[in-house]
């Protein structure tokens, strides 16, 4: 259970390296992503000016405001609150993320499945878990909303985020197979019969 | 031979332009600040919690509602579907056609002056109109109370992460209650960590199809501390409450044991041949908010 900082993009040993349990809080980069920008991509041959090679990517959308672009706010987008979606409904779009476009790093909530684990073991690849619902923290991680592309799909564009100190966040699944996710999975299932059993509710019972 | 009002009885008079600004309001409010029977319920699963990721976990949620209330930002990205409950008590006079325009109108207002993510598509272009507003959206669900010149204006932004996590099955008699446990066990086990815990897990009981899972919801937005009116309705929410804190699934799914603040019944008649259940799920960040207009002015709380 080590603690790690790492600098956006990162190398596949950075990655080989992070074991479930392990903590790790980001620095550099950071590209927000989720279901409409991932579909547009994938299903609809979209394709993104940024380079994602080595980089981080979140299940964001995230509330912002308009305002004239400046220095501080290039995009003319100012961040108002930059949380985390549910990761499970973008499962299918992990390997073509990796084999793509080069992402090494998934940060959402709630874990991905089986599919993805295999891409990491293969790819190189690992999911952070951030605690959801804790945008209004996650936002004071946030430096900067850079860039920003495939805007027609706001708020489920594509986007840039400068980060400092973002985390600590919990490598959830990691390069070796390891998924905290299946492990709780496995034992929440191993207890079933015994809680079903107590409610008087076991299979076959009726009452 | 028509009567418009009771004789002797001044009704309490509500303006649309009076809902519309409550419902702005209400929209904002209740993503910033959580209600406390919530934050008490926070508390607890903290003190009872034994696994050591589980507790980092809680307190990075509690830090969060700090930081939303100092830094006067939303709780969470998800600013939701938005639901208003409106419970009319009686002698108010409202006109209904403009209260349900005025709610749409300080629904937009908010997405637009604070402004919140619309989070509301077409569902079939997908198309966002960035207003949080859509065909039947905001939903309002209308009810009648016995308050004497009181309207009640709650306001819900249900999560989708949770919202995802509904599940019905209309059962037989011949499943029993027992299936009835049993589906709820196994769907609040397949939703494991999509649905944001620790969760208040919804149970409607009885009713028809769409009655069931309109139970569902009122159990998993009921405020914490609250019982099933129902005797064997709270019964059951105690029993549940207690299993599905046993299954171990914890905090966002990562393991503990504090996977819901609570389950809630609610339960309405059915039909002899008819057995429904109902779940749905209501995320850590269970936010509310409501104002109660009455003829000394309007109160907002949760």
């Amino acid at each position: 259970m080590a603690d790690h900082v790492l600098t956006t993009p990162v190398s596949e040993a950075d990655i080989r390296k992070l074991r479930i349990g392990d903590r790790v809080t980001l620095e550099g980069t950071l590209f927000g992503i989720r279901d409409a920008t991932q579909i547009h991509m994938f299903d609809r041959g979209r394709r993104t000016k940024f380079d994602l090679r080595g980089h981080a990517v979140i299940h964001t959308a995230p509330n912002l405001r308009r305002v004239e672009p400046s220095a501080e706010h290039p995009t003319g987008y100012a961040p108002v609150c930059v949380g985390t979606t549910t990761s499970d409904r973008m499962e299918r779009f992990t390997r073509p993320l990796m084999e793509r476009e080069g992402v090494r790093i998934i940060i959402g909530k709630g874990g991905l499945r089986e599919d993805s684990l295999r891409a990491f073991q293969e790819l190189g690849g690992v999911y952070l878990a951030v605690v959801g619902g804790a945008a209004a923290l996650e936002t004071t991680w946030i430096e900067q909303l850079e860039d920003v592309d495939l805007d027609d799909l706001n708020p489920e564009s594509l986007y840039r985020f400068r980060i400092k100190g973002f985390g600590p966040l919990l490598v959830g699944m990691d390069s070796h197979g390891g998924s905290l996710y299946a492990r709780v999975q496995a034992d929440v299932a191993a207890r079933r019969q015994a809680v079903l059993e107590k409610l008087g509710a076991g299979e076959g019972a009726r009452a | 031979m028509t009567f418009v009002s009771r004789p002797g009885v001044e009704p309490l008079r509500i303006e649309p332009e009076a809902i519309e600004e409550a419902a702005k309001l209400l929209y904002i409010r209740a993503c910033k600040i959580l209600p406390d029977d919530i934050k008490e319920g926070f508390a607890r699963l903290d003190v009872a919690e034994t696994d050591a990721t589980a507790k980092t976990i809680l307190e990075t949620m509690i830090r969060n509602i700090g930081v939303a209330e100092q830094m006067d930002n939303l709780l969470c990205q998800d600013t939701g579907i938005p639901i208003f409950n409106v419970l009319i008590g009686r002698n108010v006079a409202v006109d209904g056609w403009a209260l349900k325009q005025a709610i749409a109108r300080g629904t937009e207002r908010a997405t637009k002056e604070h402004p919140l993510r619309s989070s509301v598509v077409h569902p079939i272009t997908r198309k966002n109109e960035h207003t949080s507003c859509g065909e039947r959206v905001p939903v309002i669900n209308i009810d009648f109370t016995d308050r004497d010149r009181e309207l009640r204006l709650e306001m819900i932004p249900k999560g989708s992460g949770s919202e995802n996590g509904s599940f019905l099955q209309m059962l037989i008699p011949a499943d029993g209650v027992a299936a009835v446990k049993r589906f709820v066990i196994d769907r609040v086990m397949q939703a494991g960590g999509k649905v944001c815990p620790p969760t208040i897990v919804g149970v409607g009981v009885g009713g028809t199809s769409d009655l069931c899972m309109h139970l569902a919801k009122m159990a998993a937005t009921r405020p914490l501390g609250t019982r099933c009116a129902d005797a064997e309705g709270a019964k059951l929410e105690a029993e549940l409450s207690e299993a599905v804190n046993s299954l171990g699934i914890g905090p966002q799914g990562l393991g503990g044991d504090g996977t819901a603040f609570a389950v809630h019944v609610e339960t309405a008649a059915t039909h002899i041949t008819m057995n429904p259940v109902a779940v749905n799920i209501q995320c850590h960040s269970a936010r509310r908010a409501s104002a109660t207009f009455t003829p000394d002015g309007i109160q907002v709380g949760f």
